[in-house]
């Protein structure tokens, strides 16, 4: 196998592999299956390791635009430190003071879901049975807490698991509220991190800063607000099947700084682009894979290389278009893709157009950086501000993806034209003046000192006998790869093996990166960030703190077949 | 309870498929959407029996399948321990309503009769099948069921062939696959999690 030297992520590239007559043989099988949900499965393969899709009409239907979802007065029974008599077995809430500023309800089912009009309706798996699942908008020191009710039979027929675990990717979160992959539940069955069973599991979101526990006003750092966050299913084995099936949705978090209101008259207020569902959109990217009839399918037997989708969604449709005004907007894209990779482009004919990027993984930069391009890997987040004031009415702007993926082992290299996901309709002047700002200065960044740190540890992601493994160890979720004392500050490198890339994400906080092969990371990655994507062979160095919780959490490859094929590691913060 | 018994032996699987009295179960003429999918390819068993890929081993059962070969110095004889252990904790399910197979990636060196010996030499108790067959029969089951190599060069290298366990539940058509190196607790906890 060649192993090409990559210098980062943006020149990555790695050899092609020939198709054996076993991949071919392969490949049919997958296409072969259709999924529990749908219909006969569809004809042979061809040569491409995703068949295409059935024909669907491009720009057929407005974006679904993510609204905050309403909190509700009050829970019964109301949410209790330790768990209810009816909720799942979990560890009590290591905070419990003063009740959560807003509550919240989730109901976890099955629901009929439209990618598109000219596809049949599809059974789907989400929160709020919908697909992308509900926006949930918090503020920082206003805890929120979310109730989530599992409605799926646990003989639910077809992929996906009955039992969920919901992780809230990437919140400075406690444990018994961070989703570990064995805290998985459902009204029959548990995981071993559970004690028992329950009809619903109470996640305590404190909505604090990192280092809140060892300030003595109680309030942490300010420099390390997160804000573009998604959650996702993350029960042990079956991570891809409930969040390609839809167990995804969105979480915004505000603050002093980052405010969300353009009009702000704090004069600390950066005044970004405003109003969840306004000016302010979340854009979940999913890519589904769907047979010749239309349905939705997921061959349970490929699992070795990841599933690529032929239709890549937004908000859960298939080439929405979106009617903007001529102002700034701000967009927080959220790759929810089981395993693709993706590049965006915003063409205006052939011009590739510049926009501000603000946030990586949903941390501000100290500075917004002017880029024509928005790379993901499955898990990371970027915001940008997109002006559309530079543009005639009736302009039609599209975001076009142009980077190419054969298979789930990771991108090709860029394509010329690319698919387009979403329109952008330049419809209308704005309705009122247009205050918002995109400010020289966004977010001070916490100083980056090595002195604090107190222990390496090197971490190898590889594949022995078809089985993903870190340090050739498999994911145990009984005993933890490490003990770390809470408090600690840590340099963990996350060294790549093979042909394959490996988005890396660890729980709990935000990392920063020190090098990536040696040399510093590009511009767009030198905040805080808590996925990083390592190119094959990749050697990344990342500096990370491990505050104010203690408990489980995990970190694992968010290509999420690997994850499932026991990419993954437990540790403990003692 | 008798007389969906007698209608599966007229239907004539080789084993009986387990009825349990969950109202929410769909009924055993289903077809599940891997009906299709899995070859029904002729196999046979380390005792000598013929039986049918698809209608004899999988459907409407609880499976768990993986892949081994009768000299395999490698992950094998660790594999083969860890599931005696499995099989051992999960008592007499296995065969009733539980199913382990292993299939063999020398079909032409492991017939049932190797396979047979194999079975003795690690005291493997009933319940638990190991499979043979002709060459390409033995490898579109191996195929369907994934047990791929990542490219050409991994595939054709034996030694590097998979240690991973698939297990199933026809009935409910999900599928899912643990470590058979894992934890013996951790793929026990996966199979009973699909009943």
């Amino acid at each position: 196998m060649n192993k090409s030297h990559t210098p980062g992520p943006d020149q990555a590239s790695r050899s092609a592999t020939g198709m054996s007559r076993r991949d071919s043989l392969k490949l049919g099988a997958a296409s072969a299956v259709a999924a529990g949900l749908g219909l006969a499965p569809s004809q042979q393969a061809q040569a491409e390791d995703v068949p295409p899709g059935p024909p669907t009409a491009p720009w057929t239907m407005p974006l679904t635009v993510m609204r905050p979802k309403k909190p509700v007065a009050e829970l019964n029974p109301p949410p209790t430190r330790e768990a209810g008599p009816k909720e799942a077995g979990r560890a009590p809430h290591q905070i419990w003071g003063e009740p959560p500023h807003a509550l919240y309800r989730i109901v976890v089912k099955e629901g009929q879901h439209s990618f598109h009009p000219n596809l049949p309706t599809q059974t789907i798996r989400g929160y709020d049975g919908t697909f992308p699942g509900p926006c949930i908008v918090s503020r920082y020191d206003e805890a929120a807490l979310v109730r989530f009710v599992n409605q799926i039979d646990p003989y639910a027929v077809g992929f996906g698991s009955p039992e969920i675990s919901v992780h809230l990717h990437n919140l400075h979160c406690a444990s018994e509220s961070d989703g570990f992959a064995g805290d998985y539940w459902g009204t029959l069955r548990h995981g071993p991190g559970l004690t028992r069973a329950g009809n619903y599991k109470d996640h305590l979101f404190m909505n604090y800063y990192a280092g809140f526990s060892t300030d003595p006003n109680g309030v942490g750092d300010p420099r390390e607000a997160l804000g573009t966050l998604w959650f996702h299913d993350h029960r042990m084995d079956y991570t891809e099947q409930n969040v390609y099936r839809g167990m995804i949705g969105s979480y915004i978090l505000f603050d002093e700084i980052d405010s969300g209101n353009e009009n702000d008259p704090n004069p600390q207020a950066l005044r970004l682009p405003s109003g969840v569902g306004t000016y302010d959109q979340v854009l979940m990217i999913s890519d589904v894979q769907f047979d010749a009839s239309g349905n939705m399918v997921f061959n349970p037997m490929s699992e070795n290389k990841g599933h690529l989708g032929n239709k890549i969604t937004v908000n859960g449709k298939i080439q929405p278009y979106f009617r903007v005004q001529r102002r700034k907007y701000r967009f927080r894209f959220v790759d929810a893709s089981v395993a693709r990779f993706y590049e965006f482009y915003l063409m205006n004919g052939t011009n590739s157009e510049d926009f501000q990027y603000i946030a990586n993984d949903g941390n501000l930069l100290e500075a917004p950086l002017t880029m024509n391009r928005v790379r993901l890997a499955p898990g990371e987040r970027s915001d940008i501000v997109i002006d559309f004031s530079k543009y005639p009415l009736g302009t039609k702007l599209y975001l076009v993806n142009r980077l190419a993926m054969k298979d789930g082992r990771g991108p090709e290299g860029l394509v010329s034209r690319g698919t387009e996901v979403l329109r952008f309709d330049v419809a209308a002047n704005p309705t009122t003046p247009d205050n918002s700002r995109v400010p020289e200065r966004l977010r001070e960044q916490p100083p980056i000192d090595l002195s604090q740190v107190t222990k390496r540890r090197f971490w190898e992601f590889d594949k022995k006998n078809s089985m993903w493994a870190v340090n050739s160890e498999l994911f145990d979720v009984e005993k933890p790869a490490a003990v770390i004392p809470k408090g600690s500050t840590e340099i963990w490198t996350l060294q790549g093996h093979g042909s394959w890339f490996h988005p890396i994400h660890i729980h709990m906080e935000e990392f920063r990166i020190l090098s990536r092969n040696g040399k510093a990371p590009p511009p767009h990655e030198r905040g805080r960030k808590d996925v990083v994507a390592l190119a094959p062979d990749e050697r990344v160095e990342v500096l990370i703190k491990f505050r104010d919780f203690t408990g489980k959490y995990v970190m694992h490859c968010h290509n999420l077949s690997h994850e499932d094929h026991a990419m993954m590691i437990r540790f403990d913060v003692v | 309870m008798n007389s969906k018994r007698n209608l599966l032996r007229l239907a004539g699987t080789a084993l009986l498929a387990p009825v349990t009295a969950q109202a929410a179960l769909p009924s055993l003429r289903r077809r599940s959407s891997m009906a299709d999918y899995f070859p029904n390819v002729t196999l046979e068993t380390h005792d000598g029996r013929k039986v049918k890929f698809y209608d004899d081993l999988i459907r409407d059962k609880l499976v768990a399948f993986n892949m081994m070969y009768s000299i395999c110095e490698g992950i094998c004889p660790k594999n083969t321990a860890n599931l005696r252990q499995v099989h051992e904790e999960l008592g007499s399910r296995v065969g009733r309503d539980i199913f382990l197979y292993s299939i063999t990636l020398r079909p032409e060196f492991d017939n049932a009769a190797a396979l047979r010996d194999y079975v003795r030499h690690y005291n493997i108790q009933p319940g638990w099948t190991f499979l043979t067959g002709r060459r390409q029969d033995v490898e579109r089951v191996r195929v369907a069921l994934g047990f791929v190599g990542d490219d050409a060069k991994t595939d054709a290298d034996i030694t590097q062939h998979t240690g991973m366990l698939r297990i199933g539940n026809d009935r409910l058509d999900r599928w899912t696959m643990t470590p058979a190196l894992g934890s013996h607790r951790q793929i026990k906890r996966t199979i009973l999690e699909l009943t």
